[in-house]
């Protein structure tokens, strides 16, 4: 099958014309992605921040007011109160006014100065657990902290010291280094699918597909003047959105563009493909938006943007393979953090390739078959 | 308003949704498909992280570390014979973490009992980094203890938080994943399925026909309402079941309070299709905002994944127009504490607000008219 | 009383600068149990109208009172009491035909007691009855047309307002759907208003109203109308056996000074003049038919009376020149296509030639529009031969396509896209560059005169312009064989006469045109054509010989409409005798 680039070029600029001259289209593949990366950029974070806890200290003694201090001292935390009884406490958790209760008991300070265990109990709301669970951990830390300066020095245990020398790529541990590459991943996806996704659909319901199917053009170059659109607006989307990363959030980008623009095309390639796949199938518009969206909605959640992969079960883990975000966002969070460049990624790019060129054939194939 | 003329749209309607399977799978399937992978697909809780160890200068005291590390189900621990290839773990993504025993550990921690375990993790998921240093305190703790004990002396940390994590005491992430995204299911039924159903009327120029019976505007809407009100109150009654049976998420509160929060949410997500619906006239434009209205934000900004007093002021007074923020403090809270009066009714009254706003803009908006 | 009383009613749309008056003060009166037909050239204003006394627009200005309640106020006191029947009706696609009809029974109240006889006297009266638990989407567009008329009829209105109610429909079941209306009137003394493309309908009513642009042109009797013509119509009789095609001797006649509109007619051409006197006809026109002068019909007046409003493009018609040699350019033979149980086409044959103006005939679900898509290349044939320029367009490599040109049902065209980007597209899309792709957008815009509509968005043309527009970019590579899936559905007859005018002078020029049509008038203008009826070929040949095929003995030749019916009637009567 030979391609005209003259025929694939004027289906693609009559693509573009379509999206964009539509107001309604024109909305929301501009206005909404940028909106939405400065919403979720600030509203997705795992770094806590003033989560607010109460305490009911029944101990008198400084150290239980040092070890107060240093909860309240600490920006993820926030001491909204000191509690007279446990009645108090166990109500603040209830009514979710709280996150976190610290009970402190009496003998808190004098069981430190005689060098035995003082037991602190800690309540958490763990109806949000994931929120609690993260509570947990930095509590942990304040107390551990706590602890080291307290250890006994030299009782003839070889002790040792845990330190954490760096945290590589992330020295503050900044979640929203992290969440950011993230979002930008969603979004290129979300506006390259849905700016093919519905293409053939709305042609067949609009009855152009038939007055495109009996000009010369084959199923190649439909199917490449298709994909066309997808792909520059999904560049354009995404290179706007990595500037607003990079510029607004301050995300570092150690990593290098080619390497990076190497990973989008590939991700495009894929997201496309799966679009047109979509588009093909799809016999009305609102097939085409139930089809775009059935896809998106688990590629989203497994491709460890909010939640590792790692942590998932080995079934669930090998589905993740297929899922073409999954491996955009790891080439997004390598360019950005870790500097990777083009050898380090390419276990990533390949897969990718091979989501696009086998869907890209699937989705020629189901034209041809509509064809006929 | 007419008894007839209502039964007549809710029949047309419900027929309608019975022929066209796309409706069903809406309803039906979604939530099957997203449940399972959500329950099962996502997870916080980390297992066997990979860690590179490097010990320079191997002793019995390395070793006992090391078997500590070895012995805990948080981490797997692998050799590595220098820091180069050790950091080339952790660029490749081999390794989360580097535990670095110098060459002058075993010294130090004889002579002077301070020597440092040096670390490295990778730091470009934050929050996994930070679990991860939380895990390897608490395994150098307990190797410490260890020591101690081993030595015939009782050394204790001074300071041991109890942590008592209440509603859901073991941490099953499932256990409050599983109600959130309930509310972010039923967010996408009611608001995409209606969304799309009333621009098909217009697309179709059924809507023409219908708009001149007698037929009110109220009933219109009404006949709208009641058939996906139905569909959607299925479709969480099938979210529930699957929640208390197969994912063994505990239902502590009532079935009388959930059912009543559920319907005031669903009829506010039904009422902000509805207005999408009547605002766009047509499917594609319909579908388009429904997508980008509804699924992202309910996904990042209900504090289902994300804590809300975390996010900057402007961005939590931003949560307070999205539905799914008040359904997920609700559904968590009956399912996992009980009814707690307090929370189901500030919960509530945001929810009926929004309900209001949304359905009397789609009544006001809505006309008899083409123009 | 007054069923219908309008002051000086307006109407617009948009905002300015894009401000477009659909209605320009128009005042009417409607008597109770009167028949009356809107008609006029697309965007009128009609629908306005029709959509304004249904109590769905708001009137812009001016007072608008349906059978005594005020508009718009009292706008559900209105529709407890009318029926209307819009352009597109609506059905629910997913009910059945008698799921359909009991929703509509259900918005309008009638009691459950009333319903199985009211039900059984409209399924019987639309020949629905047999389809009762059939859905609604699986109906042929006849029969959906007449369930969407039964659903307006299931409350007896006082008033039924109908907008173009027989649009896309075949003459058999036109004239179920007039049989049905006209039993409105008789029966039960409905007041009727309704628009309609097709004159003989309008002919049929009490009253006319003609409007332009919004304004009344002129309004009355059918024969009051077309009364100031008489003295004005004439027709040129043409003897069957003639050797040159009717079409050159119209587009001579169509130059002579004075006349205003010629078509080809049953059995000649009709000739309307601008001043009572019969045209000069060039001598050697003079022996080869006779000329009379014939009754005005309303069509002749609604031509007359638009003409000089509508600007009328001098279309060139070239002399016979490339016509005809005989080269068969289109080859079918014995064609099937099965879709699962079903055999839509069985064994069709025909062939066409080159320069011929092709008609594929035939009712709803017939096959033609099967056919037609086996020929285009869009749908596979189950079995037979189909050869288009020698080719299979199905297997033939793209390049075969670049010589044909297509114009889709309904025009479709990319409706966001500008008059101008629709062409350069289609352009570019048949492979046109440079100087030959500049020079044939500047001939498409100037010949279908789009100038002025040139950065119009396509979606926002009237449908006359839509079509100029479609068979723009179907002609812009210049293709030796055009396909038409009927080009002129619900075009007014300005706009069909324009577009036959064009039809021909391609024609002349050696341009071989397959057309597939519901109107029966519009066959005569064929060279040749097959009338297909449940997937079978029952006739073909010229216009003259299949109505002499439906000729029967002692009687005159019928009109192109009656021999369809009667073809069409025969032959179902046969295949069920034969069952």
């Amino acid at each position: 099958m030979e391609l005209s680039l003259r025929r694939i070029v004027a289906l693609a600029i009559k693509e573009f014309l379509s999206l964009l001259r539509n107001p309604a289209s024109r909305a929301v593949l501009i206005g909404p992605p940028i909106i939405q990366l400065l919403v979720f950029g600030y509203g997705a974070t795992y770094d806590l921040k003033h989560v607010p806890f109460v305490v009911y200290n029944q101990d008198a003694g400084r150290l239980s007011r040092d070890f107060i201090a240093r909860f309240a001292g600490s920006p993820s935390f926030e001491l909204i109160g000191n509690l007279p009884d446990q009645l108090a406490l166990q109500q603040a958790v209830d009514s979710e006014t709280v996150l976190m209760a610290v009970n402190i008991g009496p003998q808190f300070t004098s069981d430190l100065e005689r060098g035995r265990t003082a037991h602190v109990q800690f309540i958490f709301d763990g109806r949000d657990s994931n929120t609690a669970a993260l509570a947990l951990g930095y509590a942990q830390s304040i107390v551990t902290a706590f602890n080291r300066e307290r250890l006994p020095r030299n009782s003839g245990v070889p002790a040792s010291t845990i330190v954490l020398d760096r945290a590589w790529f992330n020295p503050n541990l900044e979640s929203r280094w992290f969440i950011v590459p993230g979002i930008a991943g969603i979004l290129t996806l979300l506006v390259s699918m849905l700016s093919t996704g519905l293409s053939v659909a709305r042609e067949r319901e609009m009855g152009t597909f038939d007055q495109l199917l009996v000009t010369p053009m084959n199923p190649g170059e439909i199917l490449v003047g298709k994909a066309l659109p997808g792909f520059v607006v999904g560049a354009l989307e995404a290179t706007l959105i990595i500037a607003v990363a990079i510029l607004w959030f301050k995300v570092p980008f150690t990593g290098s563009f080619p390497a990076l623009y190497l990973g989008l095309f590939c991700f495009l390639l894929s997201a496309v493909g799966i679009g047109l796949m979509i588009s093909a199938l799809a016999l009305t518009q609102q097939q085409g938006l139930l089809g775009t969206f059935l896809f998106m909605v688990p590629a989203i959640v497994l491709s460890g943007f909010a939640t590792p992969i790692a942590n998932m079960p080995k079934a669930v883990q090998y589905i993740t393979l297929v899922d073409p975000l999954r491996y955009f966002l790891i080439i997004l969070r390598a360019s950005f953090l870790e500097g990777a460049g083009v050898s380090l990624l390419w276990p990533q790019y390949w897969p990718l390739a091979t989501i696009g060129i086998v869907s890209m054939i699937v989705a020629a194939g189901l034209f041809r078959g509509r064809l006929g | 308003m007419s008894m007839m003329r209502l039964m007549g749209l809710i029949r047309k309607e419900a027929y309608e949704i019975v022929r066209d399977p796309s409706s069903i799978a809406i309803a039906f399937i979604l939530p099957l498909a997203l449940l399972l992978i959500f329950g099962y697909g996502v997870s916080l809780d980390a297992r066997g992280i990979p860690v590179a160890v490097v010990v320079d200068h191997p002793t019995l005291l390395t070793a006992s570390f090391v078997g500590e590390l070895r012995s805990s189900r948080w981490f797997r621990p692998t050799n590595y014979p220098g820091e180069a290839p050790a950091e080339k773990a952790l660029t490749d993504g081999r390794a989360a973490a580097i535990v670095w025993l110098r060459s002058d550990f075993t010294r130090l921690a004889l002579s002077s009992g301070r020597a440092p375990i040096h670390v490295i993790v990778n730091g470009v998921d934050a929050n996994q980094a930070r679990i991860i240093e939380n895990y390897l305190n608490g395994a150098w703790l307990a190797w410490l203890a260890q020591r101690a004990a081993g030595e015939g002396i009782r050394i204790s940390a001074p300071v041991v938080a109890e942590a008592r994590v209440w509603f859901n005491p073991a941490m099953r992430s499932r256990d409050y994943l599983v109600p959130g995204l309930i509310a972010i299911i039923m967010t996408l039924i009611g608001a995409l399925l209606t969304a799309l159903v009333v621009a098909r009327e217009w697309e179709r120029g059924t809507m023409e026909g219908i708009m001149v019976t007698p037929a009110g505007k109220m009933e219109l809407l009404l006949g709208k309402l009641i058939p996906y009100f139905v569909l959607g109150m299925g479709g969480m009654l099938f979210s529930t079941i699957m929640a208390v049976f197969l994912f063994r998420v505990p239902l502590r509160g009532s079935i009388s309070v959930l059912v009543a929060c559920s319907s005031l949410f669903l009829l506010t997500a039904l009422g902000m299709g509805l207005l999408i619906s009547i605002l766009a006239r047509s499917q594609f434009v319909a579908g388009m905002v429904a997508i980008v209205a509804t699924f992202l934000p309910a996904f990042i900004l209900s504090g289902f994944l994300f804590d809300i007093h975390s996010m900057p002021r402007v961005v939590q007074l931003l949560t307070h127009v999205i539905a799914a923020r008040y359904f997920v403090g609700l559904l968590q809270t009956i399912f996992l504490a009980g009814n707690v009066w307090s929370i189901i009714v500030s919960n509530c009254l945001g929810l009926a607000i929004l309900c209001l706003l949304f359905l009397g803009l789609a009544i006001i908006r809505f006309r008899k008219r083409l123009d | 009383m007054d069923a219908i009383v309008v002051a000086n009613l307006s109407k617009s749309f948009g905002a300015e600068p894009a401000r477009r008056n659909a209605l320009k003060g128009v005042s009417l009166r409607l008597a109770a149990g009167s028949m009356t037909a809107l008609i006029g050239p697309d965007g009128a204003g009609k629908t306005t109208m029709l959509r304004t006394l249904a109590g769905i627009l708001t009137p812009g200005a001016g007072e608008v009172s349906v059978l005594g309640h005020h508009l718009p106020e009292q706008a559900l006191a209105v529709q407890r009491r009318i029926g209307y029947m819009p352009q597109r009706f609506g059905l629910y696609e997913d009910l059945s035909v008698e799921e359909n009809l009991t929703l509509f029974a259900d918005l309008h109240g009638i009691a459950r007691s009333e319903r199985e006889g009211c039900f059984s006297e409209l399924l019987t009266m639309t020949a629905l009855g047999p389809f009762r638990k059939r859905l609604a989407g699986k109906l042929s567009g006849g029969m959906k047309q007449k369930l969407g008329l039964a659903c307006t009829l299931i409350h007896p209105p006082d008033l039924l307002l109908l907008d173009e109610a027989s649009v896309g429909v075949d003459p058999i079941s036109r004239r179920e759907i007039w049989g049905i209306i006209h039993r409105q009137v008789v029966e039960h003394g409905i007041t009727i208003l309704l628009s309609t493309a097709y004159m003989d309908e309008a002919e049929r009513c009490d009253s006319v109203i003609v409007l332009h642009e919004g304004e009344i042109l002129a309004q009355g009797h059918p024969g009051r109308l077309s009364s100031p013509l008489e003295g004005r119509s004439f027709l040129f009789e043409l003897p069957e056996n003639l050797s040159t095609s009717p079409r050159t001797v119209q587009s001579t006649i169509a130059g002579l000074p004075g006349v205003i509109d010629t078509v080809i007619q049953a059995n000649g051409l009709r000739i309307v003049m601008e001043e009572p006197a019969p045209p000069a006809l060039p001598a050697d026109l003079v022996g080869r038919g006779t000329l009379k002068a014939s009754p005005p019909r309303l069509e002749d007046a609604f031509v007359s009376l638009l003409f000089g409003r509508v600007k009328r493009h001098g279309i060139s018609v070239p002399a016979e020149t490339a016509a005809s040699d005989g080269t068969v350019v289109i080859e079918v033979h014995d064609l099937y296509r099965h879709f699962g149980d079903f055999t839509a086409v069985k064994g069709v044959s025909f062939s066409v030639r080159r320069g011929e103006i092709f008609g594929l005939l035939g009712a709803n679900g017939a096959g033609k529009s099967t056919t037609f898509r086996m020929l285009c290349g869009l749908l596979p044939s189950s079995s037979g031969t189909l050869r288009v320029a020698g080719l299979d367009l199905r297997r033939a490599p793209s390049a075969a396509r670049a010589r044909i040109g297509y114009v889709s049902q309904r025009f479709s065209l990319y409706e966001a896209l500008s008059v101008k980007q629709n062409m350069e597209f289609f352009a570019s899309a048949y492979g046109l560059q440079n100087r030959r792709k500049k020079s044939r957008l500047a001939w498409a815009l100037e010949e279908f005169e789009l100038s002025a509509y040139a950065g119009a968005n396509a979606g926002d043309l009237p449908l006359g312009y839509k079509q100029r527009l479609a068979l723009a970019c179907a002609l812009m590579h210049e293709p030796g064989i055009v396909f038409l899936d009927e080009p002129t559905s619900g075009v007014d007859p300005l706009a069909r006469r324009e577009f036959w005018t064009r039809l021909n002078a391609l024609a002349c020029q050696g341009t071989t045109c397959l057309v597939t049509t519901h109107f029966m008038e519009e066959a005569e203008y064929c060279d040749r054509l097959v009338l297909m009826s449940l997937g079978e070929v029952l006739a073909q040949g010229t216009p003259s010989e299949i109505k002499a095929a439906a000729r029967r003995p002692g009687e005159p030749p019928p009109g192109m409409e009656d021999a369809f019916i009667s073809i069409i009637e025969e032959h179902e009567r046969s295949s069920r005798r034969a069952s």
